[in-house]
């Protein structure tokens, strides 16, 4: 029964890290088509900015030192400012582009994140310890359940109920589901082209700082590829729920987490270090059973 | 007072011109029919006009300011509010959510919950299904929706391309018959586009046929349907 639960809260932390992935590239993907692959460097470079910049092994923390009520907004504005000023400077010129040449686009733009951070902070990945309190387990119906685990959970939660909130109930978010629907009639109905979309980026880049902050917390490392694995998965997920579907990304993101951990816990022990294999295993399952991802988006199906 | 001037304007899809120097006005509270058959050029006009498609010559301007070139949505904020063909409801959201997306631009923000409760009486059977999902409605209904839609924008000009397109001739009178009740109500300039010259003289008033992208005729409605020219300029297309 212990070992069930542990799994359950493997699953479902994992499960949040991921799916706050896929809603950070849905967001955009939503009002723009556009697949950010420097989404992952996003990531990186909110967990640096914690740093001050150095080539030494011992980071100096910086802004880590905040008490949390300071350091969660401040390092939530760096992200959302990082991403809504890749926006400006680099997505707003391909906007009309296709789809491929923004894709291609967005990785430009991760390796030029990705080198600023070497040149910054060279490649050695940095011990970084950010309340350190949270590594202690908690004891739950017998389970010890690390305390990070259940904060994770308990933040991708309220995420996704203030995400929800915020789009079913305030104008921006009624403008942001139409604009994603159908973006040339949204304008025409009068709302902002580039309010919306700088919105998506903005949202996506405080996901990629939650992200970052999590990550940080849990591996006690600052490492400039710690968001590829993330974006990676993320994209997956995204693509599983159906492109263009948030709730489906969401849902994704959790269930390649739990199939992850499912995994690793039923695998025979020699088949383990191939755990990835089979995941992305099931993920092709999925896609040669229905292509179309498994919440294909309700604008998909056109009614004549 | 003159509430829409297009002045000699040109468009061109890459080598294909579809639009050569066409002129149009229209009057504040008039009623304009364009007409023509298939790949004239009339829902390119309207497009072009909603800044969705580029001008390549030529002037539009909106109730006294010049708006070529302006983006759509900023068009839509000075008043012009288009219907475009095929409906194009966001099929996710409810009908209310259609209805609600056009009034983020407005100031006049106390008068949207009236504007909404009027917009239900207009069409009832919107009322019964606002909860419902905008992509369950049937044509007819969608066509009420949209255009529904358009009036919570708050448009001093409603443009609507193919009102009739794909529905059946009894919802076709309901929908001329609603927006000649909401013309007469709100003062609404409109401009539409539509293939049946018929319907355009029996609801009255100014009409323009276009065709090959250059206006070949203009007049009161009622008129040019006698003119030859009219069945002339359609060629095949019979007795329209």
């Amino acid at each position: 029964m212990t070992a069930v639960l542990q799994i359950v809260f493997d699953a479902l932390s994992l499960g949040s890290l991921y799916a706050l992935g896929a809603l950070g590239i849905a967001a955009v993907f939503g009002v723009m088509r556009l697949v950010n692959f420097a989404h992952g460097d996003f990531i990186a470079f909110c967990v640096f900015a914690m740093l001050l910049p150095s080539v030494d092994a011992t980071a100096i923390v910086f802004a880590g030192q905040l008490p949390f009520y300071l350091l969660i907004p401040l390092l939530l504005l760096v992200g959302a400012g990082l991403s809504m000023l890749s926006e400006v400077i680099v997505f707003r010129r391909f906007r009309n582009a296709n789809p491929a040449t923004m894709m291609i686009a967005s990785f430009a733009l991760g390796f030029v994140i990705r080198h600023l951070l070497l040149l910054l902070y060279s490649s050695r990945p940095k011990s970084i310890t950010l309340w350190p309190s949270l590594g202690l387990p908690v004891e739950f119906l017998g389970a010890h359940i690390p305390m990070l685990q259940v904060v994770t959970i308990i933040i991708t939660l309220v995420v996704l109920a203030v995400l929800v909130l915020f789009l079913k109930h305030t104008r921006y978010g009624l403008e942001m589901r139409a604009a994603a629907e159908n973006f040339t009639m949204a304008r025409m109905l009068g709302v902002r082209a580039n309010g919306v979309i700088l919105l998506a980026f903005a949202i996506s880049g405080m996901l990629a700082a939650a992200i970052g902050l999590i990550l940080a917390t849990n591996s006690g490392t600052a490492d400039i590829g710690m968001g590829a694995n993330v974006m990676l998965i993320a994209f997956i997920a995204t693509v599983i729920g159906g492109l263009g579907s948030v709730p489906g990304a969401v849902a994704a993101g959790f269930l390649i987490g739990a199939a992850s951990v499912v995994f690793q816990a039923t695998l025979p022990h020699d088949a383990r270090v191939f755990r990835d294999a089979f995941v992305y295993g099931a993920v092709i399952v999925v896609l040669l059973v229905r292509p179309q991802g498994l919440f294909a988006p309700k604008s998909a199906k056109q009614r004549v | 007072m003159t509430l829409l001037d297009v002045d000699d304007i040109t468009v061109r899809y890459g080598r294909l011109t579809a639009l050569r120097g066409v002129t149009i006005t229209i009057a504040e509270g008039e009623i304009l029919f364009v007409t023509g058959p298939n790949g004239a050029g009339k829902s390119t006009l309207l497009n072009a006009i909603a800044g969705v498609v580029p001008t390549a010559t030529g002037t539009i301007t909106l109730d006294g300011t010049r708006v070529t070139g302006a983006a759509p949505e900023e068009i839509a904020r000075r008043g012009f509010s288009l219907v475009p063909e095929g409906r194009n409801v966001f099929g996710g959201l409810t009908v209310e959510e259609n209805l609600r997306v056009g009034t983020g631009m407005r100031a006049d923000r106390k008068k949207i919950t009236d504007d909404l409760e009027s917009v239900y009486q207009d069409f009832p059977m919107l009322a019964e299904r606002r909860h419902t999902t905008a992509g369950m409605l049937s044509g007819g209904q969608q066509q009420m929706l949209v255009i529904g839609r358009a009036l919570m924008a708050a448009p001093r000009l409603m443009a609507i391309d193919e009102p009739s397109l794909g529905l059946a001739p009894k919802i076709i009178d309901q929908v001329y018959e609603i927006l000649m009740r909401l013309r007469s109500q709100r003062k609404l300039t409109l401009l539409i586009v539509e293939q049946s010259s018929a319907r355009a003289m029996m609801t009255g008033g100014r009409m323009i046929l276009i065709r090959g992208g250059r206006i070949v005729l203009e007049g009161d409605a009622a008129d040019m349907v006698k003119d030859e020219r009219l069945k002339q300029a359609y060629f095949g297309f019979g007795d329209h």
